[in-house]
């Protein structure tokens, strides 16, 4: 655990702040304050937790519910892709770090080694609590004294943009090629333009998709002890 | 909604999330053999991953209409130029992410103080 605080303090910040926003965005929404507190320990997933809340303020419509959060948190699947041979073999950890892989944590424990001598699985999933525990924290804050607490948290938010800034840059060094980065950024600046800015995330992963199966020629060298076996050419 | 309603949808959102997150490892138990353009993926991905989310944290951000959109960006900028100036590695820069968002707050206050916490940071190093 000591190993893994400090890497998970900017998420402190950010997710204690945003946690707290979360909480008095569903007060105002009329919801009780368990509300965010449960949705915090079932849903952990920042984004989707406000679409939900404002869902529970509608009608009663738990398929729709479904579809929208499936569709927000698709990037989830990729995070499980980059992760299928990392967690290989933990165990009973495996099913909580599975569950609780939102954005940031994914990105840690992806982009982090543990320092020697700490065990890799609860290593990651040490990240994985601690960052579940500010979050509900906020969330439990915000349902509680959310009115009370009339904060402006704009800002606060950036302390997590600038972890994955890092975090891209620490990967671009660290990456054997760079052509996938820049299908990355690519594809998320010309997404909206498709789609519009709200809804930019499905379309840019389908982008990102079709352009590293196209250039799997180029890039798979870079892994090649890795990936031996080719059966398929993408379409390049 | 009733209690009962409420629960049953923060419940479908819960089961919706859980099911992106553990697709993957659904799909390709680790017994079998995974397929080779999965792997692939598994490696190629992350680094489009990463730009995908530092664009997404960025999307909301509007240059010149508010006071986030410039400062926002120079700290972004700041943090990077910290970041790529470090040597040596320090696994995952916590600092830097922490000094950024000390940054930010400065930089709401006045712009000046770029230069002087640029100075300094590269200093410190």
């Amino acid at each position: 655990m000591r190993a893994a605080f400090p890497l998970t303090i900017p998420i402190l910040a950010g997710f204690v702040f945003l946690g707290i926003t979360c909480g008095i965005y569903a007060g105002s929404l009329g919801l009780p304050w368990w509300v965010p507190v449960l949705m915090s320990i079932v849903i952990f997933a920042g984004s989707a937790e406000f679409v939900v809340a404002s869902q529970l303020a509608g009608a009663f419509d738990p398929l729709t519910t479904f579809a929208v959060v499936l569709i927000i948190n698709a990037r989830h699947l990729f995070y499980g892709l980059s992760m299928l041979e990392r967690f290989r073999g933990l165990g009973r950890k495996r099913p909580y770090l599975i569950f609780g892989m939102c954005d940031e944590t994914f990105s840690i424990n992806y982009a982090t080694e543990p320092p020697e001598g700490i065990d890799r699985g609860w290593f990651m999933t040490w990240v994985t609590a601690l960052n579940q525990l500010y979050w509900v924290a906020g969330c439990t804050l915000g349902g509680l004294f959310g009115t009370l607490v009339a904060t402006t948290v704009e800002g606060v938010s950036f302390a997590m943009t600038a972890l994955f800034v890092v975090i891209f840059l620490d990967q671009w060094e660290k990456d054997r090629q760079h052509l996938s980065a820049v299908i990355g950024i690519a594809a998320a600046a010309v997404a909206p333009c498709i789609m519009g800015a709200d809804n930019f995330m499905i379309p840019a992963m389908a982008l990102i998709l079709i352009g590293i199966a196209c250039t799997r020629r180029r890039i798979e060298p870079a892994y090649a002890e890795s990936a031996t076996e080719d059966d398929g050419e993408g379409c390049a | 909604m009733t209690t009962l309603q409420m629960l049953i949808t923060i419940g479908a959102a819960g089961a919706a999330t859980v099911l992106t997150r553990a697709a993957a490892f659904i799909a390709f138990p680790a017994g079998r053999e995974t397929p080779a353009f999965v792997r692939y993926l598994g490696n190629a991905l992350p680094g489009a991953v990463f730009g995908l989310l530092v664009v997404y944290c960025l999307k909301d951000v509007s240059i010149l209409s508010e006071s986030h959109g410039i400062p926002g960006g120079n700290s972004q900028g700041l943090v990077a130029l910290t970041r790529l100036q470090s040597e040596p590695r320090e696994g995952i820069s916590t600092v830097h992410s922490a000094h950024g968002a000390v940054t930010q707050k400065t930089l709401v206050v006045g712009n000046e103080n770029v230069r002087f916490a640029a100075s300094r940071r590269c200093s410190d190093e």
